[in-house]
Parts: structure tokens; sequence; C-alpha cells
């Protein structure tokens, strides 16, 4: 079988993978993947502050009813570690090993994921934020989307600690 | 001037291998289906790159050993793209390469619903000697397939195949239902239908705290059960072919994913044996290392 390129066909269907491949994710202005080392985002770019404060948008936009659920794993130490790992596994990729945020998405740290319901945050893990480049999350169990939350949770307390230990 | 075929292909793999060694790995949540898809796409800008694998047993003519090269791509959120290479090894006849396939899938609503809809769209451009079976559709029988390789490659298709993946996952069992329509665009050819369905679940709902490689949530179980339903001309489950393949996913903390799916033959007119394994490997980022690299040159 011959595979060459004269055909225009196979013209057009190299130049479409192309595009798909390399130009579409910048061509929409859609956030682009990241290593997990990227520096904290400069959240005073127009750009990707307001693609931020879109993805913290849906969290408002959770129902009731989501945020009314409690999650079973509240406070559990054991809970807090397996979602760490999970969330290195699956989430420090696009926002930061320490969810201090990346090129692609924002800061999970910020005051806005913070104070949301944890019903809230789980809500958002399970249906994406697909315009923005976030995918669904429900493809992973109900428990360890819990454990997530959990871990993310107890960033805050992280951070409490690090203002008080300030001079 | 033409670039020579040869210098053309392992300029690409050189180009894509240094890419690769540029991205960081990505640990994958695969589900064990091979011929069945869920809803789930790829992480924007993420590689999956997939080695798969198909014994199968032949009546009337020597076993054969297909084998595909999978490049799946995360376009967006919503729209993954994929790029696969066909071969195989006939067991005392030839190993031809057999043709290759661009498929896309496109979700359609933003959020979780009762059930998600995908829209599968792919262009196979193939010879007879595909023996792949990476769906079965129409009439598609074993005994197609007892052909000499030299006579099947005389045969060229290009092939439009569209299917609706519909996928739900309740309490960790997902459950994926895959009606499909293909056209050969060669004259004369009517539509042809199949179907594939599949149902999944991890062997553990939670995650363990420590990273584990034998940990129970790293497994995923399941089982497929795809065949062909006839086409425009006569459509129903006479002269069709079924199987049924039970199927395991190892998801590694290392970014690796391997499967493995016996899949056994329904009826007289389906291979007796498929057996199914495969290896994946998920590259975060390769965009943006394509990006760098393109950059730099």
């Amino acid at each position: 079988m011959r595979v060459g390129l004269r055909n225009p066909f196979r013209c057009l269907l190299a130049a479409t993978l192309l595009t798909a491949w390399f130009a579409v994710p910048h061509g929409l202005g859609l956030p682009l993947a990241s290593a997990n080392n990227s520096p904290k985002r400069q959240t005073d770019n127009s750009g990707e502050a307001s693609n931020d404060k879109a993805v913290y948008a849906e969290l408002a936009k959770a129902p009731a009813e989501a945020r009314a659920k409690r999650n079973p794993f509240e406070n559990d130490a054991k809970s807090i570690a397996a979602g760490s790992k999970l969330f290195e596994q699956h989430c420090a990729e696009c926002h930061g090993n320490m969810a201090e945020g990346g090129k692609k998405a924002p800061s999970l740290r910020e005051n806005e994921v913070q104070r949301a319901e944890p019903g809230a945050l789980f809500w958002v893990l399970t249906n994406g934020v697909v315009r923005r480049g976030m995918p669904v999350w429900s493809k992973l169990p109900e428990p360890q989307r819990w454990q997530i939350v959990s871990f993310l949770k107890s960033l805050r307390t992280d951070i409490s600690k690090q203002s008080a230990s300030l001079p | 001037m033409p670039v020579p075929k040869k210098e053309w292909i392992c300029s690409s793999l050189f180009a894509l291998a240094i890419c690769l060694s540029f991205c960081p790995r990505s640990h994958a949540q695969e589900s064990p289906y091979i011929v069945a898809y869920d809803h789930y796409l790829e992480e924007p800008g993420n590689l999956d790159v997939e080695y798969f694998s198909t014994f199968g047993t032949q009546r009337g003519a020597g076993d054969f050993h297909a084998f595909w090269m999978e490049f799946e791509y995360g376009a967006t959120a919503w729209w993954t793209t994929e790029f696969y290479l066909d071969a195989q090894t006939t067991f005392h006849d030839s190993t031809p390469f057999t043709g290759f396939r661009w498929e896309n899938r496109f979700r359609v609503l933003k959020r979780e619903h009762f059930i998600n809809p995908v829209v599968y769209i792919e262009y196979e451009q193939k010879n007879g000697a595909d023996k792949i079976l990476k769906e079965v559709e129409g009439h598609d029988v074993e005994s197609d397939y007892a052909v000499a390789n030299f006579s099947l490659r005389q045969e060229h298709d290009r092939e439009l195949e569209f299917k609706l993946l519909l996928s739900k996952t309740f309490k960790g069992w997902n459950v994926a239902v895959n009606p499909l329509a293909g056209k050969n665009l060669s004259a004369g050819h009517p539509w042809e239908f199949g179907y594939a369905i599949g149902a999944s679940h991890p062997l553990a709902l939670a995650a363990s705290p420590n990273r584990c490689n034998l940990c129970r949530e790293n497994f995923i179980a399941g089982v497929e059960m795809y065949g062909g339903l006839g086409d425009a001309d006569s459509f129903g489950l006479h002269d069709t072919s079924h199987y049924l393949a039970p199927a395991v996913a190892w998801n590694l903390p290392s970014g690796w994913t391997l499967r493995l799916s016996p899949g056994f033959g329904l009826n007289d007119n389906s291979h007796r044996l498929l057996l199914r394994w495969g290896v994946s490997r998920e590259f975060a980022g390769f965009g943006e290392a394509v990006r760098q690299f393109l950059g730099r040159l």
C-alpha cells in the first residue's frame, strides 16, 4: 500500500491533524498542558485571570442539592493522604504540585476555592469545566473524588499555619 | 521533490521521540475496554501512546496476530483525536501493513448527565487483510478472514464510521453502549451496522494513602460484548458474528497501563478466541513540548 502526501485528500487530512494537535488549543484561547513544575501563574495577566475567574465562578453554579452533600471523609487523616496522592496523579499536572496554579489551570489555594462548600468542589470535580479546559473527573470513583476534596480543604489549614508563622 | 518514505517516517518518529522525552509522565485512569468506549476523553494537551495485539484463531486457515499503534491526543477537553497504524501476521503466510485510521470523539454536553453522549467519527483507509477487529460490523464473519493475505491485500477500502458513545458511571460502575454505522466509500456498498456494549468496575473505590503498584484501586475489571447487526439491505442478526470478552486494566502509578481481554465467539460465524492485550503510556503536556521543540528550531 502506498503512503504519500501527493493525494489532495491525504494533504487535507495531514493539515487538519496538525492543526488539531498543535494549533487549536492556542487558537481557541484554551489553556495548554504544562509540566508539573510549572511556576505559579501571574494572575495580573488579564487573559489568564479572566479564565481563572470563570473557573472559580463554576463553583457558584453548583446546585443547592450538590452543595449540601457532606464529605464522608471529612477530617480523616488517611483520606487527606490518599487525596494528596490522587491530586499528584491527576491534578498537579495542571494545577501545580502544591495546588498553586499552573499555566493551564488556576490556583486552588485562593479564597474562592477554600471558602467553597465541599459539595461544590465535588460537583465541579465531577462535572469539570469542559469549555475552559478542565475535563470531567467522574471516571474517578465517588470516594476518590471526596478524598481529593479532603486534600483541597486541608490546604486551608496549611495556608493558615503559614500566615501565622509570618513575622 | 518528494521526501523518500523511509526518511519521512524515521524523521517523524525521531521528532516524536524527542518531544516525548520532554514530557512528564501522567497517571492514567484507563478503562479496560478495548472495543467499547466510555464517554471520557483524553486530558487536553496529553498524548496517550498505545500498542495493542489481538491473537485470533482461524478455522480453515492460519491463526493470526494483528497489532496496532494508537496515538491519542486531547486537543481540547471536549475533543480527542486519535491516529492508528494497523498491521497483522498470519501464521504460515505473511506480515502486511494493513492501513491507518483517524478517529475523532466530540463531547456533546458540557456537564455530566444521566447518560453522556459522545459523537465518534472515524475515517479508515485499509486493505482487505486488516484483522485487528477493532469493531465488528455488518455481516463480518470468520470465513472472510480465511483468505491468503496476498489476495486480501488487493482489496482497498476507504470507510467512514460513526458511533454514538453513550455512557454512564454510577457508584463506581461504568456502563457503555455504542451503536455504530459504517459506510464503505466505494460505490455499491450499503451502510453497515454494529454494536459494542461494556460494563466495568474498579476493584476498590477509595484510594489507599500509599503509592503502590498492586493497590486494588489500580485494577479495573469489566466485560464487553460486540458484534454486527447486518447492513441496510439485510438488517438483523443472520450471518453476523458476536463476541463476549472479559477485560481487565492495570493502571500503574508510573503512567503505564496494561490491558488483557480474552474474547470468545458466541456463534458459529465468530472466531473461537480473540485474545487481546495492550500497553499504553500517557505523556502530559505533549502539545506544549512540541511547541517548545519547534520554537527551538
